[in-house]
């Protein structure tokens, strides 16, 4: 049978059909001669030639060696000086500008640091103190300027145009709509700018029918109102929060973005205790925010019942009966803190965040009452004027058609407005339609022209923060392309041959300027009119507070509720191309690259949203990289619905969502910033708080977190804290004990050198750096970490990349969560956890934050240890230690064993898997000429194979050095500066020389309240921490 | 053999005349050695009073003493006046003639212009208006301090003729005394060749003649015994055959490292230029300081290329070179660079004014530290109070800057461990000397013991 079997390879062979071809196929490969010569050239010649395959092969083989010998050549470096070298500008030393940045959403007086003309560094303008600091996003403008898809020229349509053309069309546009009497519309970010406003109300004067429009892309509209309601002026409520003991914010992020922002100096100097003294914040809110996480009390609740909380302090207060009810526990809380409040009195200040007029107006009452210092009715904040009602009516009449031309500068609302679809429609109908953009972005590619407008580093402006405090803007580089600046095209139109500078200091030398001169102004960035200040300013009277409160007290909610907010790290969204605030980590749920709807686990559990730890068979929370994982849920407001991601988070109110704003974003951006859900189509009526409903859907959604663990379980040792109440009546050894080890049986200070494996160095001669930490005035705001990144050259790596830990930062803000209710019940939970059983169980509850934790933020940076594991390990001697202090790393030498960061304790150490300079595969800003344009150059742009760490940016203390010895002097008390203490405003963060006296570092090293990370490891840092202390004392 | 010793020959005159010409270049007087100077004009020197002792054909310029009269010239009016050329004002080679023949002015006219020119514009002459316009409506600085004799003096020196042809004939004069040193060197060396060749000769002669004795004489020249050949000794050793071979390895396993280590330092770098800028005449023989364009050296990391508009401080009536020319660098070469400068700048030399079109020098970087070093100049020049030439060389003496040091970190750790520093007058250091003078019981703190060989300082 078997022999029967005919194995065949085609179906001709079966058939035998065509025998021969298949004959010539069972000896050749192919049929037909194969055409070789035609493709190997002249057959002749090549047979004929001397060059065999060995010879070629030699040759091969001797042009690759020389080759590679002459590869050994250094390459041929040029260096081109300037022609005529401008005056102030030295190669090699960096200048230094004040300027003010308002791009319409943060405002701060800041110092442009720029090299060979390159601004390359925001820091804070010392000289201010109006408006706060810079704060993230701020630190991080400076890499907005050289963003390669920025508008390079301006644009007719979809075609490049000239200012030339432009100038031409539009003024004949614009004439013929004054003649044809048709309204021409200035749809504006907030400004704030008393130049801009004289230039709007000539341009006015010219054109006949002009409205100007104010757009905040986050409103705090309300506010506006109330304030202008009871105070006359549109503007906002200004507090000083330094000058209060009591804190209640009932839904006020105001160390977010709150009212603009800002207020994170004044606040954290009133928590550092002082003669046993220091403020009590109580927080109301639903989402976890920045504020919420440092308050001394949280409430979580839904938004609806912020509204009854706040009316009912206001019923408290005044002793005025407001119904309403609330949780038991929530109102319990009410009663404790309105007692609170009352005692203070004077003393106390509250604020709430709630978008409502109704609710802004009982705040003004509350603070009216209570006399509160922190409220300062004379210096109305100017920073936001956006006016929500005068958008809504632009939209409806640009449907109408009774808009003739709209110019927009500084807004993009096809991005930013709930209602872009009709805004667009409406678009359509307007004649002419110009956008002043940075971006080919979502509303400046529906308009007749793009004006590339210039960064706010290459223009000149002025800046009203405050009533009575201005604030200069200044180039500080020309122009990077062929841009003009909003101003500049008003001049144009209205004819005015002047250029915006000529015009800011007219305005300046006329209104503004009292006594004080035009240079000294620009020099200081900064100008305080104090006769402003000093009128007073008379509340109208208003008695419709008490009629407020009771509507408010009847607020009531079924479903969910979403909060909108807006991220630390991304602001209003403008910047969402920016690598460093992409790949910055949210300060609370240390994700990056991402925006997501914040959920309490309990409600996650109900709406099937949760990810078990591990789960053998389904999505665990975590990949075997760690990585976390998210489910996806259907978001739906208002018939609007957004497939959101899920993200955890401990604190959030039940029934409550979050979500921020400034992800999203498709036009002008990279492909790997376009990451996140825009949540402005659910920003109805410019409320932040919106009724939504939830359900699951498929998918897992992967977060680039950088922090997986939450808690720190018991581990009071990597943080300190205690009670105000202890911390004054107890002594220093009970609330920061030093860790003991046994020696001969005997209980010793780790600190001592009876345990210590080391020789000790002695560092009392010349300068010894130590940086302190103080954890009490630490809002976590991030500002370190991102001036930290521009500092240092930090490079980005990509969410791919922080989803594997393989993150850059030389600066980590940790968060840590307390699995029970506060982090003392951590402790004495882990205490009592005694035999196997208990300790399985245990542990593996603390590492689950409590629903409404207390949150800690640690900023961990290399803590430069005198005895340094890392040093001891490295087989290269790569990092060594200076006498200074510091820990060295010397790139070069290093050959990326990664031994050090192994044995470092505090995993500080960072290694560069991959080139991320110049590398397509890493396409963020240093993969461009102008991206690189940023980079510090003193220092070093570290390649792949490396390990680098913070430096204690060693090529500033350096400096200073250099600068002393250069004058001949000794160096100053507090001169010496690193990028994260000089970003730190709120006082957190103060570095200097032990060695000197009369630095404020000595002082803080030998505080009772300073304590070392890790000290039970014996690693000697210099970098010390402040012991928090909370303010649990009800009043 | 013989093509060794022409090449021996060759390179040995070239020594010989390059010997020649440094020491001609010693014997010429200062003058000679600078670069010409609208102020100093050397060539006029020599060649002026020839013609003025010689001819003095000038008919106005008898009354003067034209040597008074160029030190007047050189301080009073060098400023703004060249003789052959337009600068802020006319050239004025022959004015007093030109005047007088064109205009029908005659000295008074000169001398009231140069003591008063702004009186006489107001007043409406036509001559001093048309000047007075025709350079941008700048009057000349009146110069009421000179007297009679000064302007005559000054007249006689203008009145000179162009000296060019003479300061031809210094250069040829030069060659030839160059070509006269050049042919006795030879000369040396062709009688002593002739000397050895005869020796030779003559040694030879005596050994055949005495060879032909010993024949005629039957004395037995003694035959070289035959032994084995010391190679084949050498071959048939197989110890001493390993010694070697071990030898020759470690050898060339020597020379090897030495090879690569040698990879990326680029002692003697020495590239070309897009301009031919000599060290030598501007730091050697001129002797301008380093610093002065250099600057930045003093407060930042970078010494600084200078830029263009520092050179046109000079350059601006530096316009051609009279220094000492060589075969390699002629006077025209030299003329050349400058106005590749100009050309870089946008000068245009005819009209005196910027033209606006500038095109930046792209300088081929000499010293080329790696990114990883932080380096800075100002530490050590303002500080340490280094001389550039520690690390330079001698710059100048470089007609083309070549890297003298190897800039490798053995090198800085090496100066860094013997060099002191400069401690005395700066109040940085006061305290940390005395305590840490104490401390290693020295009087003089060496820059490592400062902590100066620590990693941190220089790599981050």
């Amino acid at each position: 049978m078997s022999s029967n079997k005919k194995y065949w390879k085609s179906v001709g062979e079966l058939n035998e059909e065509n025998s021969s071809d298949l004959e010539t196929l069972r000896h050749k490969e192919f049929v037909q001669e194969v055409p070789v010569d035609e493709f190997l050239g002249d057959k002749d010649t090549l047979e004929s030639s001397s060059t065999s395959r060995r010879d070629f092969l030699k040759y091969v083989g001797f042009s690759t060696a020389a080759a590679s010998l002459a590869a050994c050549e250094g390459p041929v470096r040029k260096s081109i000086p300037y022609v005529v070298q401008p005056d102030q500008i030295i190669p090699g030393v960096a200048n230094y500008y004040a300027t003010t940045i308002a791009n319409g959403h943060d405002f701060a007086s800041i110092l442009v640091k720029t090299r060979e003309g390159r601004p390359i560094k925001i820091d804070n303008n010392n000289l201010a103190t109006t408006n706060g600091s810079a704060n993230a996003r701020v630190n991080a403008s400076v890499l907005d300027l050289y963003d390669s898809l920025r508008v390079a020229s301006p644009m007719k349509g979809e075609e490049e145009s000239s200012w030339t053309e432009f100038d031409a069309d539009t003024t004949q546009a614009l004439n013929s709509l004054k003649n044809e009497g048709k309204e021409i519309v200035l749809l504006t970010q907030t400004f704030a700018s008393p130049s801009t406003s004289r230039l709007i109300s000539e341009f006015r004067e010219k054109y006949g029918n002009v409205r100007h429009v104010v757009y905040d892309a986050i409103s705090e509209s309300a506010a506006i109102e109330a304030y202008q309601n009871k105070y006359g002026e549109r503007g906002l409520a200004n507090y000083d929060f330094s000058k209060a003991a009591t804190i209640v914010s009932v839904g006020a992020d105001f160390l977010g973005d709150w009212h603009g922002g800002g207020f994170d100096s004044a606040y954290a100097k009133g928590r550092i205790p002082q003669h046993g003294k220091m403020s009590r914040h109580i927080q109301f809110e639903s989402n976890m925010s920045l504020t919420g996480a440092n308050a001394d009390k949280r409430i979580p609740l839904k938004p609806s019942e912020q509204k009854v909380v706040l009316a009912k302090l206001y019923g408290k207060i005044t002793g005025s009966s407001v119904s309403g009810t609330l949780p038991a526990n929530v109102a319990a809380a009410v009663d404790a803190t309105a007692s609170e409040l009352l005692k203070a009195g004077s003393n106390a200040v509250v604020v709430t965040g709630i978008q409502d007029v109704k609710a802004q107006n009982i705040v003004l009452a509350i603070n009216e009452a209570l006399g509160s210092n922190a409220f300062d009715a004379s210096t109305p904040i100017k920073t936001r004027q956006g006016d929500d009602k005068a958008v809504a009516q632009l939209v409806a009449d640009m449907n109408a058609g009774t808009i003739g031309a709209i110019i927009m500068s500084g807004v993009n609302p096809m991005y930013t407005l709930p209602n872009a679809a009709e805004f667009e429609a409406g678009l359509g109908k307007v004649d002419l339609s110009i956008a002043f953009s940075m971006k080919v972005d979502e509303t400046a590619s529906l308009t007749n022209y793009i004006a590339a407008a210039p960064h706010y580093l290459e223009s000149w402006g002025d800046v009203e923060l405050k009533k009575g405090h201005y604030g200069l803007m200044q180039p500080t580089i020309r122009p990077l392309f062929d841009t003009r600046q909003f101003q500049d095209a008003l001049l144009m139109w209205n004819e005015n041959t002047a250029t915006y500078h000529d015009y800011i200091k007219d305005t300046w030398n006329t209104s503004v300027l009292n006594g004080s001169t035009w240079s000294q102004a620009l020099h200081d960035g900064i100008y305080v009119n104090t006769n402003v200040e000093a009128a007073a300013v008379e509340a109208e009277a208003n008695d419709s507070a008490n009629a407020d409160a009771r509507v408010l007290a009847g607020a009531s909610s079924n479903g969910f509720e979403l909060t909108l907010y807006s991220k630390t790290g991304m602001g209003d969204g403008q910047q969402a191309n920016n690598p460093w605030l992409q790949e910055f980590p949210d300060p609370l749920t240390r994700a990056s690259w991402d925006n997501y709807l914040t959920m309490s686990e309990a409600d996650a559990k109900e709406l099937g949203l949760f990810l078990e730890e591990s789960s053998f068979f389904n999505e665990a929370r975590h990949d075997a990289t760690g990585g976390l994982n998210g489910k996806y849920a259907n978001i739906t407001v208002n018939g609007v619905t957004l497939k959101v991601p899920v993200m955890i988070q401990p604190g959030q109110a039940k029934g409550s969502v979050g979500l921020s704003f400034g992800y999203g974003k498709t036009l002008g951006m990279k492909i790997e910033m376009q990451t996140g859900v825009n949540a402005y189509p659910l920003y109805n009526d410019f409320d932040t708080v919106q009724e939504v409903t939830i359900e699951a859907t498929t998918g897992k959604h992967e977060f680039a977190c950088v922090q997986l663990h939450n808690t720190l379980m018991g581990r009071g040792d990597i943080i300190k804290e205690t009670t105000l109440e202890v911390f004054n009546s107890e002594k220093a050894s009970t609330w920061n004990s030093v860790p003991v080890v046994s020696l001969n049986h005997e209980e010793t200070p780790v600190t001592s050198s009876d345990v210590d494996l080391w020789a000790e160095f002695d560092r009392s001669i010349g300068h010894h750096f130590n940086l302190s930490i103080d954890l009490n005035a630490c809002t976590g705001c991030g500002s370190c970490v991102i001036a930290c990144h521009a500092e240092n050259n930090v490079p980005v790596v990509g969410k791919e990349e922080i989803r594997r830990s393989r993150d850059m930062h030389w600066l980590r803000i940790d968060r840590y969560y307390s699995s029970e209710d506060t982090f003392e019940h951590d402790n004495e939970k882990k205490d009592n956890i005694k035999g196997l059983a208990s300790s399985l169980t245990g542990f593996a509850e603390m590492e689950d934050p409590s629903e409404n934790p207390q949150v800690v933020f640690q900023p961990v940076m290399c803590q430069h240890c005198n005895h340094a594991p890392c040093e001891t390990v490295c087989p290269v001697a790569a990092t060594s230690h200076g006498r200074q202090g510091q820990n060295h790393m010397a790139y070069n030498r290093c050959v990326g064993t990664r031994y050090c960061a192994n044995n470092c304790p505090y995993k500080v150490r960072r290694f560069n898997w991959f080139l991320y300079n110049g590398n397509d595969e890493f396409d963020f800003h240093m993969n461009d000429d102008l991206g690189r344009m940023v980079i510090n150059p003193d220092v070093t742009v570290r390649s792949r194979g490396v390990m680098e760490k913070c430096s204690m940016c060693i090529q500033m203390t350096q400096k200073t050095i250099l600068d002393a010895k250069r004058d001949g002097r000794v160096v100053k008390p507090n001169e010496f500066k690193t990028a994260c203490s000089a970003a730190c405003s709120s006082g957190a963060m103060v570095f200097g020389d032990i060695n000197d006296k009369h630095s404020d570092i000595t002082e803080l090293k030998d505080d009772n309240r300073a304590y070392h990370l890790l000290e039970s490891v014996g690693t000697k840092p210099n970098v010390v921490y402040q012991v928090k202390v909370r303010n649990t004392n009800e009043a | 053999m013989l093509l060794l010793c022409e090449i021996f020959i060759t390179e040995y005159c070239s020594i010989c005349m390059k010997k020649s010409y440094q020491r001609l270049e010693g014997n010429s007087t200062n003058d000679m050695k600078q670069v010409i100077h609208r102020k100093i004009t050397s060539g006029f020197l020599l060649t002026g009073l020839i013609f003025l002792l010689t001819f003095s054909s000038n008919l106005f310029a008898q009354d003067g003493d034209p040597a008074e009269g160029k030190a007047l010239f050189n301080t009073n009016c060098a400023a703004c006046h060249n003789l052959d050329r337009k600068m802020t004002g006319p050239a004025l080679r022959g004015v007093e003639a030109r005047l007088s023949e064109d205009e029908g002015l005659d000295r008074d006219w000169i001398s009231g212009w140069i003591r008063n020119s702004p009186s006489m514009i107001k007043s409406g002459d036509a001559y001093a208006v048309k000047i007075y316009t025709e350079y941008s409506n700048a009057p000349m600085t009146p110069m009421p301090q000179l007297s009679d004799e000064d302007i005559s003096n000054i007249l006689a020196y203008t009145a000179q003729e162009k000296a060019a042809p003479a300061g031809g004939t210094a250069v040829t004069t030069q060659a030839k005394a160059r070509e006269e040193g050049g042919i006795s060197n030879e000369l040396i060396l062709g009688a002593l060749a002739i000397l050895f060749m005869l020796l030779a000769i003559g040694l030879i002669v005596v050994n055949k003649t005495l060879r032909r004795f010993a024949i005629a004489n039957n004395v037995d020249v003694a035959e070289e015994v035959r032994r084995r050949s010391l190679w084949k000794a050498f071959v048939k050793n197989q110890f001493l055959l390993l010694v070697t071979a071990i030898f020759f390895l470690l050898t060339s396993a020597y020379f090897m490292y030495g090879f690569v280590m040698q990879i990326g330092i680029d002692q003697g770098y020495q590239p070309v230029q897009p301009i031919h800028f000599s060290h030598k005449i501007h730091a050697g023989d001129n002797k301008i300081d380093c610093k002065y364009c250099h600057s930045s050296a003093r407060v930042s990391k970078t010494s600084g290329i200078p830029s263009l508009n520092v050179c046109m401080n000079c350059h601006k009536s530096i316009f051609e070179y009279n220094g000492e020319t060589t075969a390699d660098y002629s006077k025209e070469f030299y003329d050349g660079e400058i106005n590749k400068l100009y050309d870089a700048v946008g000068w245009d030399d005819e009209e005196q004014q910027y033209t606006g079109n500038t095109k930046p020098v792209k300088w081929v970087r000499v010293h080329n530290l790696p990114d990883f070093v932080y380096y800075n100049h100002s530490q050590h020049v303002m500080v340490g109070g280094i001389e550039c030439q520690t690390c330079h060389g001698p710059i100048e003496e470089m007609e083309i800057v070549e890297q003298h040091s190897p800039l490798t970190m053995g090198w800085c750790i090496n100066c860094h461990k013997t060099t002191n520093v400069k401690t005395k007058d700066n109040g940085y250091y006061t305290k940390i000397h005395e305590q840490l003078s104490k401390k290693y019981g020295v009087d003089q703190l060496t820059v490592a013991m400062q902590g100066g060989l620590e990693c941190g300082k220089c790599h981050y």
